[in-house]
């Protein structure tokens, strides 16, 4: 017997050695035959290029560029676009996903019908398809000329969306930002270390006071200097000026994106709280809470704990979904990628970039959900997801 | 089994159930009155675009504004490129044909009676050869029509049936392959799942028509679609091998061990005792992946081809037409919907009809 196991053992081994030589060799030759090919094509390989300046324009940054910065600056704010989108597409499609998710858990058939009926219009029809029928819609509204406008202030047309943004240097915001989330990390370190002493509700009481005052000062300080606090937007001409535009691209992919992800988010957000099992609730009505702090006391705690595992996943699908800004000519990462490898060449470094970014991207949202779940998670109690 | 749980429980007569379910506080009388009001709103609003006000034939084009509704004459007049693309006009009854071949094997694989490996898999060799028979040609005095040319409805298909049938065979290997306890084989392919699930589609199916030249020696690149084709398997291959995955872990252990007492050898447990129940299991989620996929195919439209979604938008491109691009939209939507909606619907039926099954 023992000697069967020893062969067995031996065997195993002996395969698994015979299968990663395979595969290493499939990987070298892989390695050798693109350098023969791009030696053909007598194409340099190494990340020197990053520092040459691109010389060709893109629809939208975020940061202030013109067409001679260097190919990292260019990458990075197609990072930062990415980001964006990201960003304001994942937050509206939470929002709506909880209102559908909300909506078609109600006991009035005729109301959840209509969430069901959200839900499978938007699901039912690709993304992709969703954004060029968004951005033809955004582009055929009216010239900035007869523009649909909100108290002179904010106005809609098919060059975009333009509102009032504070005369503020750009890396100012970033530190408020920056800010906001050390105070929201420092939070729950100091309650842990404090052990829930009254000391530490007097630091959080006092803290949220002094943050928005921080804020103010920061804003004061870094204002450009004489210009109005407000920068307003206003027709000159043929196009407005001033102000901050939304372009159509990133509207059109703004809406197809939280249309889209909120009737998944819809669809994950009533299986948390068909999850909540029943007893739980039943419990609250014998304990005499009223129906309202019966939701937000325990089907909506218990439900949050069972979605965000599903929730991470959707928002990392919708993430990698933001790809697509392409179609309609948004300089999202990929576009800037894509751009970059048509005039430089330096096709495989530029791709080793752009997964690298979105590995980044992934891994961040993966880590910041998987903590939040393990900081609110309750002990001995599992819900079933 | 006793004889209490057989007996039905007391139906509640349907007025009882609609009073409940709409009217069953002043508060739920009034939201159930306003959703009927908004339902028969946007009903109307849509009818009457698509329908009361709408123009159909394509010579009447002209009438379209006064009429206000939707203008279907650019489906009349430019159907032919929304579903063919580029297929030579007289064959285009090749490509029609070909679609229904495939949606025909599609259908009939929702079928219980052909799932077992020998049946499915003659189905889908059978389909697929039809189709790309009747598409490229070359036999049976067809004339050769290359991929270049292939467009529109026939090339989605093409795409998501040529994507499955790499994919699901892949998959299996991948669900296995990583379930191995050899460690090296483990960490290995749950690497290579790993960094696939980690990507965007598009990163894939970019890298796969733009970089994999430089990769791959000449004679293994093959054709700008087919290279398209696989690294969409693999990322499907990917997807697909997680849902399997948690199919086999949910078998419970003795099943294994018990094909191992009577002998059985690795194959043997694999195909007839753990892919079954792992299908079993995991069908839902498998079906939730195709769906997925089907959409996804409109992804190829970056990458540069014909298919339905980059035909549609082709078909407003010119002259009168390019004012009509709603009716389009809306008319290839309504196809995607199609497909989509009725897999997912399959989906949602066979979940229900195996947790019945499960008790």
């Amino acid at each position: 017997m023992g000697s069967v196991l020893g062969n067995q053992k031996t065997r195993e081994i002996v395969f698994q050695a015979v299968v990663l030589s395979v595969v290493a060799a499939l990987l070298i030759g892989m390695v050798m035959n693109t350098r023969a090919s791009l030696e053909a094509q007598s194409l340099t390989t190494g990340f020197g290029f990053l520092e040459r300046s691109t010389g060709w324009d893109f629809s939208f940054s975020v940061l202030p560029y013109s067409i001679s910065d260097s190919y990292s600056k260019t990458i990075l704010i197609g990072f930062l676009n990415t980001l964006l989108l990201g960003f304001l597409g994942i937050s509206l499609a939470t929002i709506i996903g909880v209102i559908i998710g909300l909506v078609r858990t109600s006991k009035n058939a005729l109301f959840s019908m209509l969430g069901t009926v959200y839900v499978e219009i938007f699901r039912n029809v690709p993304l992709i398809l969703q954004a060029i029928f968004w951005y033809s819609i955004v582009t055929q509204l009216p010239r900035p000329k007869s523009a649909l406008s909100l108290g002179d202030s904010v106005f809609l047309s098919g060059r975009g969306l333009y509102f009032p943004v504070l005369n503020i240097a750009m890396w100012s915001v970033a530190l408020m930002i920056l800010l906001i989330i050390a105070w929201l990390f420092f939070l729950p370190w100091l309650r842990h270390k404090m052990n829930h002493s009254s000391s530490f509700f007097l630091i959080k009481r006092i803290g949220w006071i002094l943050l928005p005052l921080i804020l103010v000062l920061i804003g004061y300080l870094a204002r450009t200097p004489d210009t109005p606090l407000l920068n307003m937007p206003a027709l000159k001409g043929l196009n407005f000026k001033g102000g901050m535009r939304m372009p159509p691209e990133l509207s059109a992919l703004v809406i197809a994106i939280a249309l889209y992800g909120g009737a998944y988010i819809g669809e994950v957000v009533r299986a948390g709280l068909m999850s909540v099992p029943k007893g739980q609730i039943e419990a609250g009505f014998v304990n005499g809470l009223k129906p309202l702090h019966i939701f937000s006391r325990i089907r909506l705690p218990l439900a949050i704990r069972a979605v965000l595992p599903s929730l991470t996943n959707q928002y990392v699908q919708l993430m990698k979904a933001t790809t697509i800004g392409i179609v309609v000519g948004f300089s999202d990462l990929f576009m800037i990628i894509s751009t970059s490898i048509n005039q430089s060449g330096q096709t495989l470094e530029l791709l080793a970039i752009l997964m690298g970014g979105f590995l980044v991207i992934n891994l961040s949202i993966a880590f910041v959900m998987n903590s939040i779940n393990k900081k609110i998670a309750i002990k001995g109690y599992e819900v079933k997801s | 089994m006793t004889e209490a749980s057989i007996a039905l429980p007391p139906q509640t007569p349907f007025s009882q159930r609609i009073k409940k379910s709409l009217f069953a506080t002043p508060l739920d009388c009034l939201l159930t009155l306003i959703c009927a009001f908004f339902f028969t709103y946007i009903i109307y609003l849509f009818v009457d675009w698509a329908f009361l006000s709408s123009i159909w034939r394509a010579d009447d084009e002209p009438l379209c504004k006064e009429a206000g509704g939707a203008c279907w004459s650019v489906i009349d007049a430019r159907h032919r490129i929304i579903f063919f693309g580029l297929f030579p006009f007289e064959e285009h009854w090749r490509s029609t044909l070909a679609c229904a071949v495939m949606i025909v094997t599609f259908i009939a694989s929702c079928v219980p009676w052909f799932w077992t490996t020998m049946k499915l898999s003659a189905l889908w060799i059978a389909g697929f050869a039809t189709f790309y028979i009747l598409m490229h040609g070359g036999l049976f005095g067809l004339s050769v029509i290359t991929p270049e040319r292939w467009g529109g409805l026939a090339l989605t298909l093409f795409i998501f049936a040529a994507v499955s049938i790499i994919g699901m065979p892949l998959s299996i290997v991948l669900a296995l392959g990583r379930r191995s306890k050899l460690p090296v084989i483990a960490k290995m392919f749950g690497l290579f799942i790993d960094f696939f699930r980690s990507l965007p589609l598009l990163t894939i199916l970019f890298t796969a028509a733009v970089i994999t030249p430089f990769v791959l020696p000449g004679w293994l690149q093959g054709d700008k679609l087919y290279r398209v084709i696989v690294g969409f398997a693999i990322f499907f291959a990917a997807y697909q091998a997680e849902n399997i995955r948690a199919g086999l872990q949910a078998i419970p252990s003795g099943q294994d061990e018990a094909g191992l007492t009577l002998g059985l050898n690795y194959m043997q447990r694999v195909t007839r005792i753990q892919l079954p129940q792992a299908f079993r299991n995991s069908l839902p989620a498998v079906v939730n992946q195709f769906v997925i996929t089907f959409k996804e195919t409109s992804i190829v439209t970056i990458v540069g081809f014909f298919e339905i979604l980059a035909s549609g938008s082709a078909a407003f491109g010119t002259g009168q037409w390019t004012v009509h691009y709603i009716e389009v939209y809306v008319f290839i939507g309504a196809i995607y919907f199609v497909f989509v909606f009725s897999l997912s619907r399959y989906g949602a039926y066979l979940e229900r009809k195996l947790r019945v099954g499960h008790g």
